[in-house]
């Protein structure tokens, strides 16, 4: 014991001596913090990167496979643009005309490699002894009434249109724009698509304003990630001011608000700092940033300010000595919660989600330089300006620290019945906590005020899906896609495939063979079915992509050896669980009806992000499990008790246990984003914990105080400190659960849950639990 | 040579009176280039065709082509499939013409038919290459209209607009070597949106004849999605005299066996 009292007394020590260091030299040390601020905030660059491709890690499995996929066909990335004319009928001249006019411009989208549309679709039919393909309306504005009836007829059969292009009433149809982005800069290739689309969108729709145009697909998801993250990035506005005026109110005193102001400021001018030293590409998670450091790090400010104003206001001591006094007495708990939230965001590496890489390791920094700010420029400054403070008592504050005196005296009279009301209590919401499902469907990771999320849920209401399963189906040999048992097998799958309830489009290789057979047998309906012959199968694919045009051809669906075809199935809106489980449910048909080479797996976006929470989960535990033991041992050191560094486990898991078992109750679905709040909140939660029991253990070690004496004591000291740090940090995390994006916003609200749920457990369970435990020591001694 | 002199006269008579647009030196060119190779009458040769894709996965492609120069239209050539096995036998026969759409029959031995490949469509790849079929078939003067970019020592920069509102391309930027007989070294082409698509470089030039140009790898390249294809021709030969009657629909099945 006396060995860490040394210690302590050489912190102690220490930490007067930087205060004293820092006020003589005040002025040094402000323009060092200048400086150190203001050359990392001139290192900043804040570029957002939406490619969807950013929430999977390089050796993201799922990701691997899409990859190896569309290297083998081709890279598609999309624009679907949806068109819905008034007179809910595509077919007349005019609309037919209209959207041939898009169509065309379409093509002019910027890396566009195919624009699939109603009029170019390439339909096949036998003229004569011919196989003729071509437009299903070129020109349309010279078509006869007949001409038009002809061609609704022919679409409304065409099974590769409706569902997809065309929907079964033949009143909304699609522009499908195909792109094929370098990959270089997404952060600039994105935005080109986007503006050149929208532009067209627009144009088009005062040309002909009896169009509704609606647009989805994977490059408008990028650009809502892109624009969810700028979005975000604006929230840090309406913290600042929050931060500003809660000071404000906490602190009564104008030099302490713009000392804290200037301590954030130089915190986040930091942060931006290391986003550009290391390169950083803000994405939708990580873009929250400045918000997080600015709800932390204000904490450290408050704390060393209000004592040195108690100081000055109660104790009457010099504005210098008070300063010194109050760095003696924060510098420690400062550094400690600073070290603790550094270890909860710095485990989010352990993660599989790259932007919650940059998120922990941005904030991790930030808070790291916010501790350097809160015990340099913040004394210096509070040394420089003119703070004033008369010498009086506050009625008010009597009242309150009454208000908190009442509340320990409650707890104190019955500790263990609260100890068993709040053990039930936790053990119910712990197993709730368990009912919660992942889900991170992708478009509902995007509420309601987000056009790309309306949009999209209309297309899904009225045309098709937007979530899909893609399979690369082998045959085994080389030229083997026009082997009949190959065409015969993958048609059964096709026809499997369209049984599913789920299942809403399938696009695969062997229409296209059962269509042109039939074309070459004179359209004889009797063949269509694929071809019975090996050589006249191959031969007809090839007599048929002769006749595809520009852009319009089977690359796609086809590879170069012709020995593997790309099945498309196209899903309804299910759940991450019922997607994963349709896709296991084709990869295991494959494997019992169909020959080894045609194996295969199922890959697409969807299921990446299906997967993406269960990964997260998996790929986290570890982290969350050396985020718990890294944070006890700080304890124990901090406290200088191992018993009660055990015991701070208790009250410093089941917040996290309760806030997921009020969710079970409130959405009861969990995304990928909430995966890293464990980590995270054990961080900044723990602060409380650790001031009440290091008030606790000095009332007991300096004062004398029995354990329902040091209880009452310590709610008395820190009771107040912990309800106006846990208001800043609810403030800060439910301005973030404003965001329009659910992985933050979700994360936000379970934080604000978990941050209550803490302080309520700090006040009731954990003093209990410290008398509790107590009894047995004092009974221990006496037995002694 | 003579040829050759008075192009020279004509080139140095631009930069004396300015007289001649860059539309109507590209036309010149183009034509220059097409004089240059008038007269081989006929020519078989052999073909390897290799595709690749980003990956550097390749399949290949055997073919024999034919081809008869026409003056008052456009060539007829007859292209036979050696390879894949699936498709052995099978030969397209097209007569290319100098305005208007081209013709083009495809013949399958597994049905033993002939069968008119529909000829609005012809910027597509052909059999899953990098080349589209405009990019294989005969090049007519007619198909294009011309303008002149610039001169960097023997190589004369001309930009081909097609004419056909169906290509693919909006544009071609073809290098001719004026000093080799006009025979062309690159061509690259844009895409609707005129974004470059595609880069066909010309290697292994040898003189047939004393004056037929004949390169040995046509290497075409797609910026776009990084795949390939790699034509290589052997076994030139100028001395077949063929004639029309082996461009016939009948000869067209008839080659195939």
């Amino acid at each position: 014991m006396n060995a860490l009292k040394k210690v302590s007394n050489v912190s102690n020590k220490f930490a007067k001596q930087w205060a004293e260091f820092v006020i003589k030299r005040k002025w040094y040390v402000f323009i060092a913090t200048i400086l150190l601020a203001m050359g990392l905030g001139s290192q900043g660059n804040m570029e957002f990167d939406g490619d969807y491709h950013v929430f999977f890690s390089k050796s993201n499995p799922e990701l691997e496979a899409f990859d190896a996929l569309q290297e083998k066909y081709t890279k598609d990335d999309n624009v679907i643009l949806v068109l819905s004319p008034s007179n809910k009928n595509v077919f007349t001249k005019e609309n037919l005309t209209a959207i041939e006019e898009l169509t065309s411009e379409a093509w002019n989208t910027p890396y566009s490699s195919r624009v699939d549309a109603l009029t170019n679709f390439q339909h096949t039919s036998a003229v004569g002894d011919d196989l003729y393909v071509d437009d299903l309306s070129y020109e349309s504005s010279l078509k006869s009434e007949s001409d038009i009836l002809e061609i609704k007829e022919k679409a409304l059969k065409e099974p590769l249109l409706v569902n997809r292009i065309l929907n079964e009433s033949g009143s909304v149809t699609a522009i499908n724009i195909t792109v094929r982005l370098p990959g270089k800069d997404s952060a600039k290739e994105i935005p080109e698509v986007t503006a050149y689309v929208r532009n067209m969108v627009e144009d088009f729709k005062v040309r002909y304003p009896n169009f509704e145009v609606h647009s989805s697909g994977l490059v408008p998801l990028n650009t809502a990630f892109f624009e969810a993250s700028m979005r975000d990035l604006m929230l840090t506005m309406i913290m600042l001011i929050i931060v500003i005026i809660t000071t404000f109110i906490l602190t009564r005193n104008i030099y302490s608000t713009i000392a804290t102001f200037i301590v954030v400021m130089f915190s986040i001018m930091s942060a931006i700092g290391f986003v550009g030293l290391m390169g950083i590409k803000l994405t939708p998670p990580s873009s929250v940033f400045p918000t997080m450091i600015l709800t932390l790090a204000v904490a450290d400010s408050i704390h060393i300010l209000i004592t040195m104003l108690q100081k000055m206001r109660k104790d009457g001591l010099s504005k210098t000595d008070a300063l010194i006094e109050s760095m003696r007495l924060n510098f420690m708990p400062v550094f400690i919660t600073s070290l603790t939230t550094v270890i909860g965001f710095l485990t989010m590496n352990f993660g599989d989600v790259p932007p919650f890489w940059d998120l922990g390791n941005i904030t991790a920094f930030g808070m790291t330089m916010a501790f350097i700010y809160s015990t340099t420029a913040l004394p210096a400054l509070m040394a420089i300006l003119p703070v004033k403070s008369k010498v009086k008592r506050n009625k008010a504050e009597v009242i309150k620290n009454n208000w908190y005196s009442t509340l320990g005296e409650f707890v104190v009279k019955q500790p263990r019945r609260l100890t068993i009301i709040s053990i039930v209590i936790i053990g119910g919401l712990t197993f709730l906590a368990t009912k919660n499902t992942f889900n991170d469907e992708f478009i509902n990771y995007f509420d309601q005020s987000v056009e790309f999320r309306t949009d999209t849920d209309y297309i899904s209401d009225n045309l098709t899906g937007i979530y899909n399963i893609e399979y690369s189906i082998g045959s085994g040999e080389s030229g083997g896609i026009n082997n009949p048992e190959y065409l015969k097998n993958l048609n059964a799958f096709e026809d499997w495939l369209n049984e599913q309830p789920e299942v809403v489009h399938v696009n695969a290789f062997s229409e296209v063979a059962r269509r042109v057979n039939r074309s070459m047998h004179g359209d004889n309906e009797q063949y269509y079915r694929v071809p019975d012959n090996r050589e006249e199968a191959a031969q007809y694919l090839l007599l048929y992509e002769l006749s595809l045009p520009f852009g319009l051809d089977l690359n796609n669906q086809i590879n170069v050896d012709k020995s593997e075809t790309r099945v498309t199935v196209t899903i309804e809106n299910v759940s991450s669980a019922e997607m994963i489980t349709f896709a296991k449910k084709g990869e295991t048909w494959l494997k019992s009806n169909t020959p080894e080479p045609m194996h295969a797996i199922g890959v697409s976006p969807t299921l990446m992000f299906s997967k993406l929470g269960f990964r997260q989960a998996d790929s986290m535990f570890k982290g969350n499990i050396v985020a718990l033991i890294l944070i006890s041992l700080v304890l124990m050191l901090a406290l200088r008790n191992f018993k009660l560094g055990l015991l701070s486990i208790i009250p410093n898991v089941t917040p996290v246990l309760v806030g997921f078992g009020i969710w079970a109750l409130y959405k009861a679905q969990i995304n990928t984003g909430m995966v890293i709040v464990f980590g995270m909140t054990l961080g900044i939660i723990v602060d409380d914990t650790v001031h009440f029991m290091s008030k606790f253990l000095r009332a007991r070690r300096e004062l004398g105080y029995d354990a329902k004496q040091a209880v009452i004591y310590a709610f008395e000291t820190v009771g107040k400190a912990l309800v106006t740090t846990t208001l800043v940090l609810i403030a800060g995390f439910a301005i973030l659960s404003t965001s329009s994006f659910a992985l933050n916003s979700y994360m936000a609200r379970i934080t604000v849950i978990i941050i209550i749920s803490a302080l309520l457990i700090d006040f009731i369970l954990l003093p209990s639990l410290l008398i509790l435990t107590s009894k047995k020591d004092s009974l221990l001694k006496a037995k002694n | 040579m003579k040829k050759l002199i008075i192009t020279t006269i004509v080139l140095s008579f631009i930069g004396l009176l300015n007289a001649q647009t860059p539309e109507e030196r590209g036309l010149e060119i183009a034509k220059a280039a097409e004089e240059a190779d008038l007269g081989f009458n006929s020519s078989t040769v052999e073909l390897k065709m290799t595709l690749k894709n980003k990956n550097g996965q390749t399949s290949e492609r055997s073919l024999t082509t034919k081809t008869l120069e026409l003056t008052e239209d456009g060539d007829k050539s007859l292209i036979v499939f050696n390879s894949p096995k699936d498709v052995k036998g099978t030969s397209t026969l097209t007569f290319t013409h100098k305005i208007g759409s081209d013709d083009q029959w495809l013949y399958l031995p597994s049905i033993k038919r002939v069968k008119r490949i529909s000829s609005n469509n012809k910027s597509g790849p052909f059999v899953g290459s990098e080349f589209a079929y405009e990019d294989l078939s005969s090049q007519e003067v007619e198909k294009y209209t011309y303008k002149f970019l610039e001169e960097n020592g023997s190589i004369l920069v001309v930009e081909q607009d097609p004419i056909d509102p169906k290509s693919g391309y909006t544009r071609r930027i073809v290098s001719y070597n004026k000093d080799k007989g006009y025979r062309i070294e690159k061509v690259e082409f844009y895409d609707r949106k005129n974004a470059l698509l595609k880069t066909l470089s010309y290697s292994g030039y040898k003189l047939y004849k004393g004056k037929f140009w004949r390169a040995a790898v046509f290497n075409m390249v797609n910026h776009q999605s990084n795949k390939e294809t790699r034509l290589e021709f052997s076994n030139y030969n100028f001395d077949v005299n063929l004639s029309d009657d082996d461009f016939t629909q009948v000869a067209l099945k008839r080659s195939g066996n």
